[in-house]
């Protein structure tokens, strides 16, 4: 039997991955659960971890991110840029301002934090922090 | 609006209905704002995490089709931890009226959000009369 890779399987796999963990509470005990915008999804990425979130049309210039110790903190202001005087006939976006400050249960290594913002999506690379790194004890 | 106005969090909306698949994954109806100016009706989508390159629109008699596809390859490695949202491909349609000029559709993405901009037929644009 051929074994091919599939893209659509993948995309699936990963919307069941995903589902799986929607009530995890990896980041239950933070100081902000869930609830409040972005919406944000945390993964593991071997030793590091990456959090990510969709804020289609901010602009990177509206947007703040901070790190200290192990919270972050993402604001940013989300404006239409729709011209005066038009006729509305269907409004879903949303704009307005955000806030939203997390704490990981991690160590994380705030110098080496990397943040990309592309095609709507932001993705912070949080790397865990050397001495927080579990090590691996040799049997005597 | 109001600039200090805060932003609520609104759960994505999977597509349901007579729309459906033959490939497994799930599919979102992008949030959608429309608007007209004297020229055009503009047609404002949110596509987040979607490649310019796998935006597809589409016009088949009136019906305007846009279905856009995120690379699932971007979470490879990543095993989830915690989620609060759902990825996913989107797809949406509409009928367009025969006030638009079909040929001259035209298309933009940036951060996330397509843009489609519908021009109006010249016949139907709003026209001073001169009191003679």
């Amino acid at each position: 039997m051929a074994v091919f890779v599939d893209p659509f399987d993948v995309l699936l796999r990963l919307q069941q991955a995903l589902d799986t963990y929607r009530t995890s509470d990896w980041l239950g005990g933070g100081p902000s659960g869930s609830g409040s915008f972005p919406p944000l999804n945390a993964f593991r990425k071997g030793d590091d971890f990456v959090l990510v979130a969709e804020i289609p049309g901010v602009d990177r210039a509206n947007l703040d991110i901070q790190v200290k110790g192990n919270t972050v903190r993402i604001a940013g202001n989300k404006m239409p840029t729709y011209p005066e005087k038009i006729g509305l006939h269907r409004r879903e976006r949303a704009f307005g301002r955000f806030d939203r400050a997390l704490t990981v249960p991690i160590e994380i290594d705030a110098d080496k934090v990397q943040a990309s913002y592309r095609d709507g999506v932001l993705a912070l690379l949080l790397p865990r922090a050397e001495r927080d790194k579990p090590r691996k004890i040799a049997l005597s | 609006m109001s600039d200090a106005q805060q932003l609520a969090l609104r759960e994505k909306q999977e597509v349901s209905g007579k729309d459906e698949k033959t490939v497994p994954g799930r599919f979102y109806v992008p949030a959608t704002d429309i608007y007209e100016t004297d020229d055009a009706l503009t047609v404002v989508m949110e596509i987040p995490g979607v490649d310019r390159q796998h935006v597809n629109v589409s016009l088949e008699n009136s019906t305007l089709r846009i279905e856009a596809r995120i690379d699932p390859a971007n979470y490879e490695g990543m095993e989830p931890l915690y989620t609060e949202y759902g990825v996913g491909n989107y797809a949406r349609s509409f009928e367009l009226s025969n006030k638009v000029d079909r040929d001259r559709i035209s298309a933009e993405v940036a951060d996330g959000v397509l843009t489609l901009t519908l021009p109006k037929v010249k016949e139907t644009q709003p026209r001073s009369i001169p009191i003679g």
